[in-house]
């Protein structure tokens, strides 16, 4: 049984909030400039060079990507070798997304009731999901999620006569939908397979694996680079303004399901996907 | 087309601009969003005044992020414009002359905006570090507990906008 302090956890959340708001990682930045070189349209070749500036600006000033910093989306994979001390976990985290907000200068975007709508000042509480995974680590992925995106995003009860067709439209549907609302380009995570729940959580997962990744499943790869085609076809364009790049890649997590059922979630996000990971 | 404006925006300068032009706009513009916008709903209602003068100026839904000390702001880009449009033809009908956000704008939004010879602009979602350079300055006016939400006096100088909706109902984003 390996210990490890929750107040580890704290401190590497408030870093992470502050890094991921600033600099994109490595599989975003290296997608952007991939499409400022293949984009058709002028405007939209325009747009995406307005983007690769504000991304120096960003870094270089200190400036977020974007002002919307996004809900805190915590996924928490703890080994089942390790005991947590000093603390509630879930206090813990959401001390970590506090001062990362706070002395990172993050916008606070939370309200404490859907209904009510007081803003909580700090942007807390996160959205945690905990898995026990084998072995004595704890895996933190932070992904701030903005909610220009998260507005566009669906879920589709399918059923499973509508088969590959039903699983294509119900993507483009969710894309053409979303249009320039989402800031194209974007990135879309979906999930395929298991509950109503369950193809939801795994689309928001599938958003924080590297964009340019592909399945590990022959059908699923070809459906990611296939339905990204398709996408870029519809001529949204950067900006939504018209153009070939309407999203930088398509992640897609599968999972088994009831012999009823075809669910499939669509999670949308714009250019400004902000995923980081680190191990304790 | 590129296009130098200044603010306040007439309805004669407003009717010269045209679906696609490309502008930069210069002078006092007026920051609320979604909380703002209920509360100025909820002000007209009761006979009250808004918290500034709607005729010929631009409103732009923006909610930025706090701005790092000696600074005039954080990152300012634009916010979805679609969850004010319950709010907007009636500012539109009380003299709203140019809107800034990014995305679609309901049918009563766009029939509004003709009425009164209005514009829709949009500025590049998820560029605000960028579009932050713009602001010259920045000001809390009213609804100060909403944080984010507040309503902004600022000054602008080039801040780049795109025209998506004119005076005539033309829609870069149908094309």
């Amino acid at each position: 049984m390996r210990e490890i302090s929750v107040n580890t956890i704290t401190e590497h959340i408030e870093k992470m909030c502050i890094e991921v708001n600033h600099f994109l990682s490595d599989d975003m930045k290296t997608a952007l400039k991939t499409a400022e070189s293949s984009e058709e349209s002028e405007l939209g070749r325009q747009i995406l060079g307005q983007l690769r500036d504000n991304l120096k600006i960003a870094g270089e000033d200190m400036i977020p990507i974007c002002q919307d910093t996004g809900m805190a989306v915590v996924f928490l994979e703890v080994g089942q070798d390790v005991h947590l001390t000093g603390g509630n976990i879930e206090e813990a985290v959401n001390a970590g997304v506090r001062a990362g907000y706070t002395n990172g200068y993050l916008r606070k975007s939370v309200v404490s009731d859907p209904y009510e709508r007081i803003n909580t000042g700090d942007n807390t509480p996160a959205v945690i999901h905990y898995s026990l995974v084998p072995g004595d680590q704890v895996r933190i992925t932070l992904a701030p999620k903005g909610f220009g995106s998260e507005n566009m995003s669906r879920v589709f009860m399918l059923k499973p006569a509508d088969g590959m067709p039903g699983i294509e439209n119900a993507i483009l549907t969710a894309v053409k939908d979303a249009g320039p609302n989402a800031c194209p380009p974007m990135v879309i995570g979906v999930g395929i397979g298991g509950t109503f729940e369950k193809c939801a959580l795994m689309a928001k997962q599938a958003l924080t694996r590297p964009v340019g990744s592909h399945s590990d499943i022959p059908w699923v790869a070809d459906l990611e680079a296939r339905i990204l085609d398709m996408i870029n076809d519809t001529g949204i364009g950067p900006g939504g303004l018209g153009g070939r790049i309407t999203a930088l890649g398509v992640n897609i997590n599968t999972y088994p399901t009831h012999i009823a059922g075809l669910p499939v979630a669509v999670n949308i996000c714009c250019h400004v996907n902000r995923h980081i990971s680190v191990v304790i | 087309m590129e296009r130098h404006i200044n603010t306040p925006i007439t309805e004669e300068a407003a009717r010269d601009l045209h679906a696609g032009d490309y502008c930069y706009i210069s002078g006092t513009i007026y920051v609320a969003r979604d909380a703002a916008h209920k509360r100025m709903d909820e002000t007209l209602d009761r006979g009250d005044d808004l918290p500034f003068d709607l005729k010929d100026n631009v409103v732009y839904y923006m909610g930025p992020s706090p701005a790092r000390e000696g600074r005039v702001i954080g990152s300012a880009g634009p916010t979805t414009a679609s969850r004010m449009d319950k709010y907007t033809p009636r500012l539109l009908d009380l003299g709203l002359k140019g809107m800034i956000g990014k995305g679609k704008r309901s049918p009563e939004v766009i029939e509004a905006i003709i009425r009164n010879g209005a514009v829709y602009f949009a500025a590049v979602g998820g560029a605000g570090a960028l579009l932050s350079k713009a602001i010259k300055s920045s000001e809390v006016i009213a609804y100060d507990d909403l944080g984010t939400e507040a309503v902004r006096k600022l000054e602008v100088a080039d801040f780049p906008v795109i025209v998506v909706i004119d005076s005539e109902g033309n829609n870069l984003y149908s094309r």
